[in-house]
């Protein structure tokens, strides 16, 4: 039983993560058509500026609870400087680029990101135990779990709630919906399909660094943490469907929870069977699990 | 049929290039050969992802076949003892192209951003496996020791040098002679209209499989060479989707326009990458990565085009 | 099974989640019959055209070619046993001359392994194509890559595509569209004479029924689906169902105003 829990609390814990992760991938090839290889340097970037900051936070004397306020100002500070950088210069000039082109190019920038951290940040990992620690930790049913590692549930919640909320009932969501449905039309009916790009470019990067952020203080921030993140994404956008949200959050929970048991009963097909699933999800249905039946195949 | 292919201009070129560099490598420093294996060697891979990027199909998978064919060496290696190059080379190229037939069934219904997203998921099922296995070799890996020659272990890696070679000229004409062929020539009606392939009576799915075979042979052998140069294997630098990623970069780099383009772009990263490596370590990803964009915006036809632009300045047509 | 017949079509019936695109069609072809598909659009001409050459299955129904049956078999296997087609929108390797495309052509039509490997350029297989390219008036863009040509030169070699395997039966869908109507008639001459030299049953889609009047033995109209009418154009086109449902009201008046004139003429 008490297995079960761990293994339930941590695949909850690891989902809530790649869905604030993924969802920000599925935003932007929804709206964009772009599968952006660059958003793993842009987690790197979240949780690197967050680390950053919380560590100069503590050494300046600010209190604990400040390093929450940081992990939110760091992504958006990534997400709008980062984001809006790479929209303007390069992106913009890919659109009419073929798609596979398009992922290249961003393969070369997630490049360009990952080094640009070393020259930034250094070589040497941060570490920013700082917010796990003033949060403690609580005892459910004999287990020991740190209470930080649980409000990334709430966030994620919230991130789920919030990009529900701005599709579906406000004005924003239904320029965004028609812009994924009909670029051309869009632009023909007055939509600024330019700056609904550019916004959509930056709460997807945003989302991305709050990610990196987020889980920053629970890890040894090092080189090369974007480079796993970014194929598991790419697995939990597959299999629930590029461009979906609920897709999403349908492929974070298989993924998140399928690692959890793997990790706990089988260690050895950790990452098999994510990948598994994934080419499983392709092959059966190769739009994925949520998006609109629109086959490629021939 | 096989003199007509001798009197193909590119050829020609390509087999006194290979001459040539056969005898330069007898005087040339050992990073110089070292570096140029390694660009011949992955040259091979880049010849296959050209095969599938002028039908349109861009794999972010096929460090799976590099990874076989580079793991096959290996375990034959541990298992057999045998460390000769025929036989590294025969099961290397066997076992790529086995499961590349196998795969192919699948994959060759598929275009674009899901052909680009199954290859990659099959290449890190692979992956998976690779570093969580111990008998496999997990994170580590293994070393792979030096090859021989029918039983003869030379004290230099020149004569490994002269195999690449040999095998670089014999898939160049393999390569070439399909691409002037009828069949090869479906690569570009593929890309350019499917419909009409269909009604001229020939199935496209076959015309896809044919090259991802093609392809993933290739790769096999090229994991197989990197591997026998470089001594070791690991799942890192042969199997992550960062190898692909890189495959297909050189590939894009060099451009589709000639079977020898793959070679000379294979080198050149190669160089770059040692270069970028020992001016700036913290920083050589980022003048590769930057490689990359400034040849997607500024050289679309890639490395070649540039070549052939130089040559036609020169008032040679090639 | 009569000798003559090249295609016989029984019961046929398409229907699209409720929608019924074909129904009830039967219709028998004779060898080296030339008839024209008509009808407005949207009667279902296309489906037509599109389920006896494998694009789409039938619901239900009966397609034989030739004494075999191809009822929803692939677009490639029935290209194989000898019905082959043009498109509305011309399909060719835009990124190829016309040249290429006609050798491409030419060697997959052969369909043995030992063609397919040959050199694509090989002299004979080029002889070969400079024959077709005279034919369709096409010599003069033989090295012009085909995006750079105008619709109707690349609907010619869209037919010209469609004929080097010298089929049995080609079913050619609007040939004439988007071609200048000056062009239409050089264009329906040199195509109708070919293929009646090689002795190819056609069937073919067209919308201009001067262009139907002048080429065809036999008319098939089609309306919702249906086939209304199925007899020689002079009948068909004085059908009271085909002027209703085909020509149209304005159609019937331009028509008939024709048929005066003409009747005045004589």
């Amino acid at each position: 039983m008490q297995t079960a829990i761990t293994v339930f609390l941590d695949g909850m814990t690891y989902a809530s993560y790649l869905f604030i992760v993924s969802v920000g991938l599925t935003i932007v090839f929804g709206v964009m058509k772009i599968l952006n290889v660059a958003h793993g340097g842009f987690y790197a970037w979240g949780a690197y500026s967050a680390a950053y900051a919380i560590g100069l936070a503590a050494e300046l004397g600010f209190p604990d609870w400040f390093a929450f306020i940081l992990i939110g100002l760091s992504s958006m500070f990534v997400g709008i400087v980062l984001g809006v950088l790479v929209e303007r210069l390069i992106l913009r000039k890919l659109y009419e680029h073929e798609e596979v082109i398009v992922i290249l190019a961003t393969f070369g920038l997630f490049l360009v990101l990952e080094d640009f951290i070393l020259l930034v940040f250094g070589v040497n990992p941060y570490f920013a135990y700082q917010p796990m620690v003033f949060l403690g930790s609580v005892e459910m049913g004999g287990i020991f779990r740190d209470v930080y590692s649980l409000t990334l549930l709430g966030l994620a919640a919230f991130v789920a709630f919030a990009c529900w909320y701005v599709l579906n009932c406000t004005k924003w969501g239904k320029i965004l919906s028609t812009v994924i449905y009909d670029r051309e039309i869009s632009l023909a009916i007055g939509i600024d399909v330019k700056a609904v790009f550019v916004w959509t470019f930056v709460v997807g990067t945003m989302l991305g660094a709050l990610g990196g952020a987020y889980i920053a203080p629970t890890i040894s921030v090092a080189p090369g943490i974007g480079i796993d993140i970014i194929v598991l994404s790419f697995a939990v956008v597959v299999i629930g469907g590029m461009g979906s949200i609920p897709g999403a959050l349908i492929g974070a929970l298989m993924v998140g929870n399928l690692r959890a048991i793997a990790v706990h009963k089988f260690p050895e097909f950790e990452l098999f069977v994510i990948f598994a699933v994934m080419a499983a999800v392709l092959m059966v249905r190769p739009e994925g699990l949520f998006a609109p039946a629109k086959i490629r195949r021939i | 049929m096989m003199r007509s292919i001798l009197l193909d201009n590119t050829v020609r070129c390509v087999i006194v290039a290979f001459m040539a560099l056969a005898c330069i490598g007898l005087v040339l420093p050992n990073w110089i050969l070292n570096n140029t294996m390694f660009g011949l060697a992955r040259g091979l891979a880049v010849l296959g992802l050209l095969l599938l990027w002028r039908t349109g199909l861009i794999s972010l998978g096929h460090s799976l076949y590099f990874g076989l064919g580079a793991y096959a060496v290996a375990l034959l290696e541990k298992h057999t003892g045998s460390t000769d190059i025929i036989l590294r080379l025969v099961i290397a190229l066997t076992v790529a192209g086995v499961i590349g037939f196998f795969l192919g069934f699948v994959l060759r219904h598929y275009r674009g951003i899901f052909f680009a997203m199954l290859s990659l998921a099959f290449s890190m099922v692979l992956y998976g496996v690779l570093v969580k296995t111990e008998a496999l070799g997990s994170t580590d890996g293994f070393s792979v020791s030096q090859t021989t020659f029918l039983g003869w272990q030379p004290a230099s890696k020149y004569p490994l040098f002269l195999s690449i070679i040999a095998i670089c000229i014999v898939a160049i004409i393999g390569v070439q002679f399909y691409l002037r062929s009828a069949i090869g020539y479906l690569t570009t009606s593929v890309r350019d209209n499917e419909i009409r392939v269909e009604y001229l009576g020939y199935s496209v799915a076959r015309a896809v499989h044919i090259k991802y075979i093609i392809s993933a042979a290739l790769a096999g052998v090229s994991g197989a060479l990197i591997a026998m140069s470089l001594g070791q294997v690991d799942p890192d630098s042969m199997v992550n989707w960062t190898v692909s990623g890189e495959l297909v970069f050189i590939t894009i780099m060099s451009g589709p326009g000639s079977v020898v383009a793959p070679f000379i772009g294979s080198i050149t990263f190669e160089f770059l990458r040692t270069f970028a490596f020992e001016w700036a370590p913290h920083a050589w990803q980022l003048i590769v990565g930057g490689t990359l964009l400034g040849i997607i915006f500024a050289l679309p036809e890639g490395l070649w085009s540039l070549i052939q632009r130089l040559w036609t300045k020169k008032g040679k047509v090639l | 099974m009569n000798n003559d017949l090249i295609l016989r079509v029984r019961d046929l019936h398409k229907s699209f989640a409720g929608i019924i695109a074909a129904n009830n069609i039967n219709l028998d072809v004779a060898n080296g019959e030339i008839i024209g598909i008509i009808g407005a659009n949207g009667a279902g001409k296309t489906v037509f055209v599109n389920m006896v050459t494998g694009y789409l299955k039938p619901t239900s129904g009966l397609i034989e070619f030739d004494g075999d049956e191809i009822t929803g078999i692939n677009p490639r296997d029935i290209t194989r046993t000898g019905a082959c087609r043009s498109f509305q929108i011309s399909q060719v390797f835009m990124t190829m001359t016309v040249l290429e495309n006609l050798l491409v052509a030419v060697s997959l039509a052969r369909q043995d392994l030992k063609s397919l490997l040959k050199p694509l350029y090989s002299d004979e297989r080029i002889n070969e194509c400079e024959q077709i390219m005279r034919r369709y008036n096409l010599t003069e863009h033989r090295d012009k890559i085909t995006n750079t040509l105008s619709q109707g030169v690349r609907k010619l070699l869209d037919i010209a595509m469609a004929v080097v395997s010298k089929p049995k039966l080609l079913l050619l869908d609007e040939p004439t569209s988007g071609v200048s109507s000056e062009e239409k008639f050089d264009l329906m001459d040199l195509v109708v004479n070919a293929l009646k030299e090689q002795g190819t049953t056609v069937l073919f889609v067209e919308h201009d029924m001067e262009v139907v009047r002048r080429y065809v033995d036999r008319i098939l109209a089609f309306y919702q689906g249906e086939i209304i009418c199925d007899a020689p154009p002079d009948v068909a086109l004085n059908d009271s169902k085909v002027i209703e449902y085909v020509l149209g009201e304005s159609r019937k008046s331009t028509y008939e105003n024709e048929q005066t004139v003409r009747a005045g003429y004589a």
